[in-house]
């Protein structure tokens, strides 16, 4: 059952004269985890903001074309309305928070929806827990590291319980280790509760190997919208400069040679293997 | 600066900063009228003397007496101001009414430092949000006092990226000197609106403004303590208040020589 | 070129950033230097254009210490390109912009406007002369703020944490450009938590743990040290990795690259590479 489907989606910033999406169609299915990636200026945040709504009923503009997002349509519905469907994780942790508490921050949303106190304290220890930061729940935002702050951001979203989580970037300012381990989070909460995700990244290398879903943008358009492997391995996702996995690059590079693994790799456990049963075989 | 140090709060437990903020507003309140109808200097002290169990109880005494020590120049700056003005315009030197206006100023500073020193800005921000203040002005308020560390560290780190191309803020005269600012000004400024924009989309994100009926994950309530504490500033007004009308204070200097 | 001597530094919060660091960097060196959020690299190559005056120790650049010459003074050898561009733009025209360290360190009008063009023709921004810095994409600011730097050609470059919220075509533009900028012949020292950016890159690499220095070396030996990578909770590089869990099958274990990594597979299967 899909849980997101988009026809024809087309936008243009007010004031702007090109269009930062043309004539763009998706389908995301309920419990996807999808990697959504394309160089700079491909359009990934723009259509991160349509399906919250924050275009077109923050940044007013037209949106032309069909989204309906967990049963809504777009368009037809209020940004609030839609906040308990569908959550957006923001690239900068620090500006995603703004109480003097992480508990009242992950309350907010809830508080903004004038849900019954007792039900605020459930889903914020619930949230603080899932996300594993309950020895976090009184401190300032200021203190924390990035990554934490990231998790507080997620716990914030997570805390509304909502169909569809969207993060647009978010280890753009953390060290490999906390985006791996906010990779993980989002993993966790993507197999345990079926929200589906949709994670906008660079860091393929990282990510990939989460994703059931690839998404390939490029100048508003999607280029490449399928099963990973394929995708990273195609010909296209080189040309469009997209930085598949370095291990991916190792099987291409083995390929061109004549040398042909079980499959295509996209961590580098896997690859281990795939070359080890190469190894192996060619020793024995 | 440190002045400044006694209106921070510190995240300390105790019974006067379990008190509910609206309570103690209102006994600094009461405080401040009572100062501001005596410019004797009997009730000033007695006054000044009434905030010291408070202090104590608080255990914030250190940060108090900072703060006493960073508002002292201010202090005898009214002294002197006063004793002159006095003179010139009376002829004489009034010792006693200087130096009660000089306490009435400490009193004051003093009064307002307890509250901060014992209300964290999320209870004041809760204590506004109940005080029926619209819920707009205490988002305002939390948000601005949570992005305060922040702001201070970009505004050093935009220093330091101007330092390193070649920008003297030290050297030059004083038009120069403020000139040198704007490249430290402007990039402030585009990027605390840049985080606005950035905020807004957060918190649109997360249902802003989805019902009237905003709800709290906390509520205060008031106990046994802050009632207390309410009867005896209501207490302490109709004293001060019928003291005032009715009763002649004796000068020190009349005490004296008795 | 660069000398600390047992750097101690502490901010004025309390926090204990630098703990003895002692490092050398000669002239035409690429260093990278690398660890955790937190691990002092930013404070450490603060200390170089002296906008941070160590508490214990020596920074000495071309063999003056850093406490008796000015941070202007420093900067005009060391150039230090900070992570967001968004704190030092404040121009109406990009050509101001990169005027701007030009005028404060004295160059003549005509020398100012020569060193504009070029800087602007070599960061491939000629077009934007005339445009407000601020109407600009972020890569583009990011291009800004470099040119501002190289403009008044430091002999040291200092770039700090260049890579983040770039795509991959970004980052291998100025991965290609940092290593041209060191043929070139200028000291380049790169602050960054970025494992496969220095991967393809191969300098020296400094890694640093809560304020003291881990290690040192060249970048296939310490990133490919499983214990140094554990200790100062980076994240090897994926080639490594794979190779890493293919040791016992004799395969080494100092690759950190694709292309050494197919050339080694190739090379092992007998197959012409």
């Amino acid at each position: 059952m899909a849980i997101i489907e988009a026809k024809g989606l087309a936008y243009a910033y007010p004031g702007r004269t090109n269009h930062s999406i043309k004539d763009l169609s998706i389908t995301i299915e309920r419990g996807e985890f999808v990697i959504l990636t394309g160089p700079s200026g491909c359009g990934k945040t723009t259509l991160c903001r349509c399906f919250n709504g924050l275009i077109p009923h923050f940044y007013d503009g037209k949106l032309e074309g069909d989204l309906t997002v967990a049963g809504l349509n777009v368009p037809e519905h209020s940004i609030s309305e839609l906040a308990s469907r569908v959550g957006l994780v923001f690239q900068n942790p620090e500006n995603q928070l703004f109480a003097l508490s992480v508990e009242k921050d992950v309350a907010f949303g809830l508080e903004n929806l004038g849900m019954p106190r007792e039900e605020i304290r459930k889903r914020v220890d619930w949230a603080l827990k899932m996300t594993g930061i309950e020895d976090l729940r009184d401190r300032a935002p200021h203190e924390l590291s990035g990554g934490q702050q990231q998790r507080v951001a997620i716990a914030c979203v997570l805390a509304m319980q909502p169909d569809v989580m969207v993060l647009d970037e978010p280890t753009s300012f953390l060290d490999p280790l906390g985006a791996q381990r906010i990779f993980e989070v989002i993993n966790e909460l993507n197999k345990k509760l079926g929200i589906t995700v949709i994670l906008v990244e660079h860091r393929l290398d990282l990510a990939s190997k989460y994703a059931d879903h690839v998404i390939i943008m490029d100048k508003g358009e999607i280029i490449l919208d399928g099963e990973p492997r394929k995708i990273f391995d195609s010909e296209e996702a080189r040309l469009i400069g997209v930085g598949v996995p370095k291990v991916t690059r190792l099987y291409q590079f083995l390929k061109e040679r004549g040398v042909l693994l079980g499959r295509v790799p996209v961590a580098s456990e896997e690859a281990s293997h795939l070359l080890r049963e190469v190894l192996v075989r060619d020793r024995g | 600066m440190s002045v400044f140090d006694g209106f921070r709060f510190r995240r300390v437990s105790s019974p006067v900063h379990d008190l509910d903020p609206r309570v103690k507003f209102l006994y600094v309140c009461v405080v401040f009228a009572a100062a501001v109808m005596f410019s004797e200097l009997l009730p000033l002290i007695l006054l000044l003397l009434i905030q010291v169990p408070f202090i104590l109880l608080a255990g914030v005494q250190r940060a108090w007496l900072r703060s006493l020590r960073g508002a002292s120049f201010l202090a005898l700056l009214i002294f002197v101001m006063n004793l002159v003005s006095m003179y010139l315009y009376q002829g004489q030197v009034l010792l006693e009414y200087s130096l009660g206006m000089t306490l009435r100023f400490l009193v004051l500073v003093e009064s307002f430092s307890t509250f901060f020193l014992t209300t964290s800005p999320d209870q004041l921000s809760l204590a506004l949000e109940q005080s029926h203040v619209p819920y707009e002005f205490s988002f305002a308020f939390t948000t601005a006092v949570r992005f305060v560390p922040v702001l201070a560290e970009e505004a050093q780190t935009i220093m330091d990226a101007q330092r390193a191309r070649g920008l003297e803020l030290e050297r030059g005269n004083f038009i120069k000197r403020v000139k040198n600012y704007i490249p430290i000004l402007i990039p402030l400024i585009v990027n605390a609106i840049r985080r606005s924009l950035e905020l807004a989309e957060a918190m649109e994100s997360r249902a802003w403004g989805a019902t009237e009926k905003r709800t709290n994950l906390y509520v205060l309530k008031m106990r046994g303590g802050d009632y207390a504490l309410a009867l005896t500033s209501l207490s302490m007004l109709i004293i001060a208040v019928y003291i005032r009308l009715y009763i002649p204070i004796p000068s020190i200097t009349t005490l004296v020589h008795l | 070129m660069i000398e600390v001597k047992d750097l101690h530094f502490t901010y004025p919060n309390g926090v204990e950033a630098l703990r003895g660091v002692s490092l050398a960097i000669s002239d035409g060196e690429f260093v990278a230097i690398m660890g955790q959020n937190g691990a002092g690299k930013t404070t450490l190559v603060k200390h170089f254009n002296g906008l941070l005056k160590p508490n214990k120790g020596e920074a000495l650049v071309d063999g003056v210490s850093t406490k008796r010459v000015s941070v202007a003074q420093l900067a005009r050898k060391v150039g230090f390109v900070f992570q967001n561009p968004d704190h030092q733009l404040f121009c109406e025209t990009v050509e101001e912009e990169i005027s701007f360290a030009l005028r404060n360190f004295g160059f003549k009008e005509t020398t100012i406007k020569r060193r504009v063009t070029w800087a602007l023709n070599l960061l491939g921004l000629t077009q934007y002369r005339k445009t407000s810095p601020f109407m600009l994409s972020g890569g583009e600011r990011k291009r800004v703020a470099l040119a501002s730097v190289l403009a008044w050609n430091p002999e040291v470059v200092i770039l700090d944490e260049p890579t983040i919220g770039q795509d991959y075509q970004q980052k291998e533009t100025l991965r290609q450009f940092i290593v041209q900028l060191n043929a070139q012949g200028k000291t380049v020292v790169v602050v960054t938590h970025d494992v496969e950016f220095v991967a393809e890159c191969g300098p020296r690499v400094v890694l640093m743990l809560q304020g003291r220095i881990l290690a040192e070396g060249k970048a296939e030996e310490v990133l490919t040290n499983l214990s140094l990578v554990a200790q100062a909770s980076i994240v090897p590089p994926q080639i490594t990795q794979t190779f890493l869990g293919l040791a016992d099958l004799g395969l080494p274990t100092n690759v950190i690259n694709v292309h050494d990594a197919s050339r080694i597979l190739l090379n092992l299967l007998e197959v012409t590479p």
